[in-house]
């Protein structure tokens, strides 16, 4: 760790946010919606209804992506699942890294997961880092009957870092590392749509 | 977007902005969650080292710190002064460089002299967070009080607040009114002019008034914030008698219907019951005492948590 005296800041690496270049749009607002809602469909069928089901979005693109999958399940099966949210900052594995300075949101899951059937909704599923800070988050709340991860967007298994795999995908998208690929949502962003990005070579 | 609180050591509310406080602030509301869970645990600071150095007594302010650092995984140890090698005739600096050399990576430090906090920052690799020293600030029990007024009130911006005792002694005071008026409240104090010095004319000038009676205080006040009578410094006769104190200046529920129908009352203990507040105005629901107990645990986390490396910026994925 660096040595940073008193009341020497820390620097923050904001500087990362470089212009990226969007190389080709793979989703619009409606191909978005036409996955979201075969995922609804896939969710009840496999877990017989909408009883018992417990969706879990991940913060910050898998909560907006998570309501949008509860409206849909009710929509079909005229029953809401149970909802939550994860933040995961604290389960991080690279916390001690210096300069990382993650920020800590709130973690909302008011209802019981114990014996419940939990769908863990994110954006994208990459390294499997993230899914791995879930788990462990999960489990310190309860003992859930069985846990099902859904994603938009699955990377490729050739990136996973870790033995993760998505139940459910909306869309998989075999890419290099150097890509990087964009959910984006109203919640956030201007569009609705998912786009596949690169840094700029100079 | 908030400026991010950016310092790793945190000694005083005086050196900070007022969105650092309020980045804190934020941090420590999506703490609160944690200790309402029934594993009260996050992995956070896993392998983190917390020294708890306490020069002075203290049950409150260091169960709440071990607390915080526990709930983070942190590894905390408590130091108080009659173990110390103090007491064997080691200067403080000594005791610092050593415990640096043990590399911790953080030091709560409370001490009875003004600076102490800022001597070891300047010696030690570890991050220093001020516990209270001397007479001159105890920022996270000022950001707690400002963490429960948030929480009832809504908002700290353009409260008026009445902070009634020994002013002069308090760093509770001085932190205090350093948040205050940086987020836009409107501070009264009041208290015997024996404790009430002069020297806060600087603070004068960025919106404190000074009152020479504790009903013009508290009159029309969004909260009353009573300050502990230090009764250890009764010798100096700051004032007379400690029933006369308690009927000049002790809050009792006459004083305080001087204040808003809603108004809320904040003490940062030990309490004096019958001195410094009235029994039947600490057990009314109006006094948020032990919320402020609650909040300081929350407050804590987050402290330790932004001073080891955590951040406050929004917008990360």
């Amino acid at each position: 760790m660096n040595f940073n005296g008193p009341f020497v800041t820390v620097s923050l690496h904001m500087g990362d946010e470089i212009n990226l270049v969007e190389k080709s749009r793979i989703m619009d607002a409606a191909a978005m919606n036409r996955a979201l809602r075969r995922l609804s469909t896939e969710i009840v069928e496999k877990n017989q209804g909408a009883e018992g089901l417990y969706l879990v979005g991940i913060r910050r693109r898998g909560v907006p992506l998570a309501e949008k999958i509860r409206d849909k399940i009710e929509a079909i099966e005229g029953q809401a699942p149970l909802f939550g949210i994860l933040d995961i900052t604290l389960y991080r594995d690279d916390l001690s890294t210096v300069g990382a300075n993650p920020v800590v949101n709130r973690t909302e899951l008011t209802e019981d997961i114990e014996g419940k059937n939990i769908i863990l909704v994110d954006d994208v599923l990459y390294t499997g880092r993230t899914i791995r800070a879930a788990l462990d988050q999960l489990m310190d709340f309860g003992r859930p009957n069985k846990v099902q991860l859904a994603v938009l967007v699955d990377r490729g298994r050739e990136h996973r870092e870790l033995p993760i795999q998505a139940d459910f995908i909306g869309k998989l998208v075999p890419t290099k590392q150097t890509e990087i690929i964009k959910v984006m949502l109203k919640e956030f962003d201007d569009v609705e749509a998912v786009g596949i990005f690169e840094k700029p070579v100079d | 977007m908030d400026k991010p609180f950016r310092r790793r050591d945190l000694l005083g509310i005086r050196d900070l902005s007022a969105s650092e406080i309020t980045g804190i602030l934020d941090t420590a509301e999506n703490f609160r969650e944690i200790s309402t869970r029934e594993v009260k645990k996050v992995p956070a600071l896993r392998g983190k080292t917390i020294i708890n150095l306490f020069f002075e007594s203290s049950t409150r302010t260091r169960t709440s710190f071990e607390i915080a650092a526990k709930r983070l995984s942190a590894d905390a140890l408590n130091i108080s002064v009659a173990a110390s090698s103090l007491s064997k005739g080691e200067t403080l600096l000594d005791t610092a460089l050593n415990l640096d050399a043990m590399a911790p990576d953080c030091i709560v430090v409370r001490h009875s002299s003004a600076g102490v906090p800022h001597q070891l920052a300047k010696v030690s690799r570890a991050a220093i967070v001020n516990a209270g020293d001397g007479a001159n600030e105890h920022p996270t029990q000022a950001l707690l009080d400002a963490m429960t007024i948030r929480e009832h009130k809504g908002k700290i911006d353009g409260l008026e607040v009445a902070i009634i005792g020994d002013i002069l002694h308090s760093r509770v005071a001085r932190s205090n009114i350093h948040l205050l008026t940086k987020l836009g409240a409107k501070v009264r104090v009041a208290g015997p002019g024996t404790l009430v010095p002069s020297a806060f004319q600087y603070l004068v000038e960025a919106g404190l008034t000074v009152c020479d009676h504790v009903e013009d205080a508290i009159r029309g006040a969004d909260v009353v914030m009573i300050l502990r009578i230090q009764r250890e410094r009764q010798d100096s006769a700051y004032f007379p008698t400690l029933r006369e104190y308690s009927i000049h200046y002790g809050l009792t529920d006459a004083r305080l219907d001087l204040a808003k129908k809603d108004a809320i009352v904040l003490h940062p203990g030990p309490m004096n019951r019958g001195i410094e507040i009235a029994s039947d105005v600490a057990d009314s629901s109006r006094s948020l005492i032990l919320d402020q107990v609650k909040y300081g645990v929350a407050v804590r986390m987050a402290v330790l948590y932004l001073a080891t490396g955590g951040g406050t910026q929004a917008g990360t994925d």
